[in-house]
């Protein structure tokens, strides 16, 4: 049942609208369905959008510690460094992405040209 | 913007034109470059060039997508899939609540909204947020459609050349571009943020992805969710608590 399960080469296209279409234009449906009729800062609203946070977060933090590919070959400071450091650009450039993610990028690259 | 003309005389046909125009802005720049890691991130997971595109198309919400991908390396089973990218994906539910009073008229049809809602991701919802209200209200279906289009059909476009390029490149530049993806995340996340406990939520995600990806590998993203959120929550709930006393 996981994506590379079955030969057939439908079944990874089924995949992606069962697990992928399906699973966020619920959403957005009954987003439509829903508008105005429930306050946007009701508490259920609140939790929802802490749990969809944190797990989008862990997604971030599983990309920069456990990431896969050409990034995989680089030092876990250099990452860890890079993304926190581009972070801080971010914030003390009054939240302009970005910066952010520009300085990160330079500061990854700069580090695997000096082969830290 | 024309001033010789009002606003309201100008066809149907101008207003979609301008809705395709915002696209092509800073936000719309930041999100190709992040669909250019996305396309990095799938092509290293083994999903081939077609179904990234039609992922690219059917899903429309990168934090989604990126979790679908997630999915597919570690080898879930679809129901298990589906649930992550479910959890993922309810943040578009109160994006599309706060959008559809701003874009309706009186005489919208209702399967109008339900088919515009598909292009609600992160950006559209911020550019629509911040143009719609300079829109006469009747046009303002027609506006999103051309940015909302323009966006999804641009960023295919971009997946499909970045897969038949990537192979071409240095190891480095694909370092760099496998890097865009969590940089994004990270400073969009934070700006998107509507209340403090938002940004506690990201920060305990941030830590516990990575450790039950090594304690639940299978769940490790619903278990940094389900417990990251549910204690962020309960912090909203105490400060609330807290200021009420005092």
């Amino acid at each position: 049942m996981s994506y590379f399960s079955n030969g057939a080469w439908w079944w990874p296209y089924l995949f992606i609208l069962a697990a992928g279409f399906a699973a966020t234009d619920v959403w957005r449906f009954l987003g439509v369905y829903l508008g105005g009729k429930l306050s946007e800062d009701s508490d259920i609203l609140v939790l929802v959008r802490t749990m969809a946070t944190a797990l989008v977060a862990a997604v971030i933090g599983n990309l920069i510690v456990f990431p896969g590919g050409a990034l995989a070959h680089t030092s876990l400071v250099l990452r860890i460094g890079a993304a926190v450091l581009g972070f801080v650009a971010y914030l003390l450039s009054g939240k302009r992405m970005v910066i952010g993610i520009v300085a990160a990028e330079f500061l990854l690259l700069a580090g695997l040209y000096l082969e830290f | 913007m024309s001033i010789s003309i009002p606003d309201t005389q100008l066809p149907r046909s101008t207003w979609f034109l301008r809705g395709v125009g915002s696209a092509f802005s800073l936000p719309g720049l930041i999100l190709v470059s992040s669909f250019v890691g996305f396309a990095a991130l799938a092509k290293d997971a083994g999903v081939t060039m077609a179904q990234a595109a039609f992922m690219t198309g059917v899903v429309w919400a990168l934090p989604s997508m990126v979790v679908l991908v997630g999915a597919i390396v570690s080898g879930v089973a679809l129901p298990a899939a589906l649930f992550a990218v479910t959890l993922s994906a309810i943040r578009l539910m109160p994006m599309v609540m706060a959008l559809v009073p701003e874009m309706r008229a009186d005489r919208t049809r209702q399967w109008v909204l339900y088919l515009l809602s598909h292009f609600v991701a992160v950006t559209s919802w911020v550019l629509a947020m911040e143009h719609l209200k300079h829109i006469p209200r009747g046009m303002r279906t027609t506006y999103y459609a051309g940015l909302g289009g323009t966006l999804v059909t641009t960023n295919i476009i971009v997946v499909t050349a970045v897969y038949a390029v990537a192979d071409a490149l240095p190891s480095t530049i694909s370092a760099a571009l496998l890097m865009l993806t969590p940089m994004y995340f990270l400073t969009s996340l934070w700006g998107s943020a509507r209340e403090r406990a938002g940004h506690i939520a990201m920060v305990l995600g941030l830590g516990l992805g990575p450790i039950f990806h090594v304690l639940l590998p299978q769940f490790d993203l619903l278990a940094a969710g389900l417990i990251g959120g549910t204690i962020a929550y309960g912090w909203h709930l105490w400060r609330r608590r807290k200021a009420r006393a005092v």
